[in-house]
């Protein structure tokens, strides 16, 4: 069980948070021309890397934060745990 | 005295009184701080089961958790426990156990007749043979293979015991009691560390409490109770015994078993069994000892052939004797040992050595103690069937591959040694890939991945001088890397034996023209033969062979197997073991029972329960409940010997004629705040609502992002930037999610807040022609007319002062309303309006005449919004606004979405209006088709329709709207029914909506 670094809440295990995919993605600005490749990219494809991946999780029960965490996909380690809105 | 083996002093069990106990029916007498197995060997009893596959008779090898064979049945009925380690067992008044795998008696067993064709069972057997034909595997092959071979009898009971769960954090986790673990201990917590220490025995010491060793000039045992009891008055410091750590996870998360009821006489009942331990620990260091390897020799599985260190450890903890005529064989020195203890007490051992003429200290003094000594000698093979009575000891030629000479020599038990594996399994799984070492033919740690820090003899340095230093030293190390106290302790003086280097001599040669059967892994049945015969056949990956073998995939995960097996392969693939490789150490290291795992979480514990503020009222009105989620709802409320369906019935005609009433609280409500309020659910409900009026409620669809529905429900616009949104009972949680995450990551510029009120508010609908004049009733101070309050009209208002919220919104597709109170009003609400309803028959119904309603009114819910269906799917597609964006609006115009011909969503009515039709039926066009009959839709949702008294269904169907008038077949496979049917209109009871509007 991973010990995640909430930027709100401090250390916390695991089973307090749920997963939220990678935080690279970005949304399609709304009501903006898209081709049927790049809204393809944005809903299902994803890529798959071994080692360092920057990923969205969220604080479920706990504060209820979505938050930007960087981890080893390989080893699990967790280099840094930041707010959305802060680079990481 | 019937303890025959044991002796008269020494060891640490108390002689007092004697413990009376059953093995495989017969009684037997043993003492306080015994094991099942030290018991029976101090009464002469090695014989204790037989072996998996070829049911060959066998006894005890080990004294611990290593022991491969003495799995017993511990009790009967509900706390019977299969696979027991009698190693691990105390023994306690009345303990009861018996054999396993072994018909009618483990003395006599039928199975035996395997071992005689041991021939035609070799490694791969069941993969060759039980291929033809195909079809007997399940009903012939695989009854009969499982009844033969197997271990114990899980119990068909509940388990009648408690376990418990505890979270735990410490700056360092101490993982074993000997020498290292306990010296790293005292280091770390004199220097003001959290400390936890756990000893997987009974006894703390490890070592300590076998060898002839002194620690700062008193004796080991001494020295590590003192220890001990130093320890337990630190209040920075918790010790346990009967704990084995057997997981080590991510982020240093381990795990830790502590058998807690078990071992005591008259446990309370608050006491719960065992007990699992989710420890955090900033550092963690696993002194976890070394497990001794068995020879490998012919015929080396009799009862009575064990590990010289388990001989050594029933006699100095236990007082007892393995045998009386003993015969050590070895490699290395640490077995001179065991042989000293038997001569101390006046027994005489042979010791077999296949090293050349050696000296060491041990030996020296096993000289001088006229200890018989045989070097360059091994033992061949061995005889005796339920016991071994003799072994072939021959001279070793100078290449080591045969004999010279073999002569019968008369024993009744063999303690073999073939050097120490480091017990590595916590190292490996923390993630530290291991490298070979070649001086002790062993694995061990190498570059830790996580804080852990392998100390002592499992890093593979055998000596109490370095374990003492390396745990002094790690303890201070690391816990000043956490208090920064810099308080040191001095490293005592030690003294012990120094022993010499171990012979890598460790399967002995057959004699020529034998092929006895030399065993590598006792529990699973695995021989040399085996393993020359899978890499003969091709395979190579270590993995595979292990497999294919089933090598070290038994209980005991190979503790004294694996690494003989490995030296094999290599040997005979002539390659290094590292090459080799080792197969993937995984949690957990010991069995843990299942109790213990699912802890409290069992029955109604098993998740948390919701119920609505009413429950008790429903209760009392004989309701019958039904999970949804994590609620339990009232599906129907019984009045007399009504079943189901009958009380269903007459719920829900009662709403389409007079009113009912619905408990709704566990719809998922969400309050919405902010200046961006409306435009948010513009974003997020496919369709429009900026310009919805204060005090109007509008039905909104959400999708995913994929375009598939993700849920519906109502928002009311309660004041210009404050909504109220309700979803549906399933994804209340996941909705909040949703909208969280576009809030919080994708459009953190809006200025909305959401929370989740479901909970705040207790909901009644309230439905039927007679539901206004009730709610006039309810409310005289309100003007309830269609003009005042129309539909999708809300309005707040005072029950007998509480506020109190209504919603003109309908799913029963009645004249309705939902009245919201705060839940602590919602008994208060519920009976007023139970009770100002009488004289208008009002009459409560569950969800079962709800969903009733809802479907012959062809209103969609969670069987239609399956995750798979788009708007249109579901006739939503009035419901997409052609003017904006919404979350989900590109996926619809993909190619997929906009085919013809996608499913639709129909009506279906049974053509003999009398048949109800299985949800999850598949419609067909003939229903005698020859298999696979293509399917074009499926059942959805049915009910008995109360407006025309006959079976409805919704159905997904392909084409949908083109098929109404036809007739298809809907079959069940499952309830073996073929039912024609037509297809009609979705909206089956009134199609123009104008009873929601009256």
């Amino acid at each position: 069980m991973l010990e995640i670094k909430c930027p709100y809440c401090g250390k916390r295990s695991q089973n307090e948070f749920s997963y939220g995919g990678d935080a690279n993605i970005k949304r399609p600005e709304l009501g903006k021309e898209v081709s049927d490749r790049e809204w393809d990219d944005f809903v299902y494809f994803r890529k798959n890397p071994r080692g360092m991946h920057l990923e969205l999780w969220h604080h479920v029960a706990g504060c209820r934060q979505w938050f930007k965490v960087s981890r080893d996909t390989s080893t699990h380690e967790i280099f840094k745990t930041s707010k959305i809105n802060e680079e990481l | 005295m019937t303890q025959k083996y044991r002796l008269d002093k020494g060891g640490l069990v108390k002689r007092d009184k004697e413990i009376s106990f059953k093995f495989n029916g017969k009684k037997y007498f043993g003492y306080k701080g015994d094991t099942l197995a030290s018991a029976l060997l101090a009464n002469g009893v090695h014989l204790v089961g037989r072996s998996f596959k070829y049911h060959r008779p066998r006894g005890f090898i080990g004294a611990g958790v290593d022991e491969p064979n003495a799995k017993v049945q511990l009790y009967s009925g509900a706390k019977t426990e299969p696979n027991a380690v009698a190693t691990e067992v105390e023994l306690v008044e009345g303990l009861v156990a018996k054999s396993q795998n072994c018909f009618p008696s483990v003395s006599f067993d039928f199975g035996e007749i395997n071992n005689f064709l041991s021939k035609i069972f070799p490694a791969g057997f069941y993969y060759k043979t039980f291929m033809w034909p195909k079809n007997f595997w399940y009903k012939i092959y695989e009854p009969i293979i499982r009844k033969a071979a197997g271990l114990g009898v899980a119990p068909l009971k509940p388990d009648p015991d408690r376990y418990e769960h505890k979270f735990e954090y410490c700056d360092i986790l101490v993982v074993g009691s000997g020498p290292s673990g306990l010296a790293s201990a005292l280091a770390a917590a004199k220097n003001g560390a959290r400390v936890i220490l756990a000893e997987d025995k009974p006894r703390f010491g490890g070592s300590l409490l076998t060898d002839e060793v002194t620690i700062g000039n008193k004796k080991g045992k001494d020295w590590a109770d003192e220890s001990i009891e130093k320890l337990k008055t630190m209040p920075n410091v918790i010790v346990k015994k009967r704990s084995q750590v057997f997981g080590y996870y991510d982020h240093n998360m381990m795990v830790m078993f502590e058998r807690t009821k078990d071992h005591l006489e008259n446990p309370t009942q608050y006491i719960p069994r065992q007990r699992l331990w989710y420890i955090r620990a900033k550092e963690v260091i696993a002194s976890t000892g070394s497990i001794e390897r068995p020879l490998v020799f012919g015929n080396n599985d009799r009862p009575g052939i064990m590990l010289a260190s388990a001989a050594k450890e029933y006699l100095k903890v236990y007082g007892v004797l393995v045998g009386k005529k003993p015969i050590i064989f070895t490699n290395n020195d640490s077995a001179y040992e065991t042989a000293i203890e038997f001569k101390k007490n006046g027994i005489d051992p042979l010791v077999v050595d296949v090293r050349k003429n050696i000296e060491s200290s041990v030996i020296r003094e096993a000289k001088n103690l006229n200890i018989k000594i045989k070097f360059s000698h091994a033992i061949a093979n061995t005889k005796g069937h339920l016991r071994v009575k003799s072994a072939m000891i021959g001279k070793l030629n100078e290449k080591k591959s045969n004999f010279e000479s073999l002569e019968e020599v008369s024993c009744d038990c063999v303690c073999v040694s073939g050097n120490w594996t480091p017990t590595v399994h916590l190292s490996s799984q923390s993630g530290n890939k291991l490298k070979f070492d070649e001086t002790i033919n062993a694995f061990i740690p190498n570059q830790s991945r996580q804080n852990e820090n392998t100390i002592g003899s499992a890093t593979g340095s055998f000596t109490l001088k370095k374990s003492l230093e390396e745990g002094f030293n790690k303890g201070f190390e690391l816990s000043n890397k956490i208090t920064k106290k810099n308080i040191k302790s001095d490293i005592p003086i030690s003294n012990e034996r120094i022993n010499e280097e171990h012979d890598k001599l460790w399967c002995m040669p057959l004699p020529k023209n034998k092929n006895y059967k030399r065993c590598v892994d006792f529990q699973n049945d695995v021989y040399v033969s085996d393993i020359e015969l899978a890499i003969r056949e091709g395979f190579r990956s270590i993995e595979h062979v292990k497999r294919y073998t089933t090598l070290g995939m038994a209980t005991d995960q190979g503790k004294t197997s694996n690494l003989n097996g490995l030296q094999l392969v290599s040997n005979i693939e002539k390659k290094i073991v590292p090459e080799v490789g080792h197969t993937t150490f995984r949690p957990p290291y010991t069995p843990v029972t299942i109790g213990a795992i699912v802890g409290r979480e069992v029955g109604k514990d098993y998740r948390p329960t919701r119920k609505s503020p009413m429950h008790a009222w429903h209760e009392k009105n004989n309701a019958v409940f039904v999970d949804a989620g994590l609620w339990l709802r009232p599906r129907y409320y019984k009045q007399g010997k009504e079943n189901l369906y009958e009380a269903s019935k007459r719920e829900a005609a009662n709403v389409r004629s007079n009113v009912g009433l619905c408990d709704v609280t566990s719809l998922g409500k969400i309050d919405i705040k902010g200046s961006d309020s409306a435009e948010f659910l513009n974003r997020v409900y496919t369709n429009a609502w900026m310009k919805l009026p204060i005090g109007k409620a509008r039905y909104g669809v959400m999708l995913r992002e994929d375009g598939m529905i993700f849920d519906d429900g109502t928002t009311t616009r309660i004041s210009e930037n404050h909504f109220h949104m309700t979803t549906t009972t399933a994804q209340a949680v996941n909705v909040l999610a949703h909208l969280e995450h576009y809030l919080q990551v994708v459009w953190p510029e809006l200025d909305v807040n959401v929370l989740s009120t479901t909970e705040q508010w207790a909901g009644a609908a309230l439905a039927g022609p007679n539901s206004r004049n009730l709610l006039e009733k309810i409310f005289p101070e309100i003007d309830a007319s269609n003009e005042a309050l129309p539909f999708m009209g809300y309005k707040e208002a005072d029950l007998y002062g509480v506020p109190a919220r209504i919603f003109r919104i309908s799913f029963s597709g009645e004249l309705a309303y939902e009245i919201n109170v705060e839940s602590g009003y919602g008994v208060f609400m519920w009976e007023k309006i139970i009770e100002l309803g009488k004289e208008m028959g009002i009459e409560p119904y569950g969800t079962e005449a709800l969903s009733t309603l809802r479907i012959e009114m062809g209103h969609v819910a969670g069987s239609e919004i399956d995750g798979r269906t788009i708007p249109s799917d579901l006739s939503l597609d009035g419901m997409l606004s052609k003017k904006k964006d919404f979350i989900g609006k590109r996926s619809l115009s993909r190619e997929g979405f906009v085919e013809t011909g996608r499913e639709k969503i129909v009506g279906v009515v049974p053509i003999d209006k009398k048949t109800m039709i299985p949800e999850g039926s598949h419609l067909v066009e003939d229903s005698n088709a020859k298999l696979p009959n293509p399917k074009l839709g499926h059942i959805s949702a049915s009910c008995w329709s109360v407006e025309y008294n006959n079976p409805f269904s919704l159905a997904i169907l392909k084409d949908g709207k083109n098929k109404i008038g036809e007739k298809l077949y809907a079959l069940s496979p499952l309830k073996n029914k073929s039912i024609q049917v037509e297809i009609v209109s979705s909206h089956y009871v009134d199609p123009k909506g104008e009873r929601v509007r009256s």
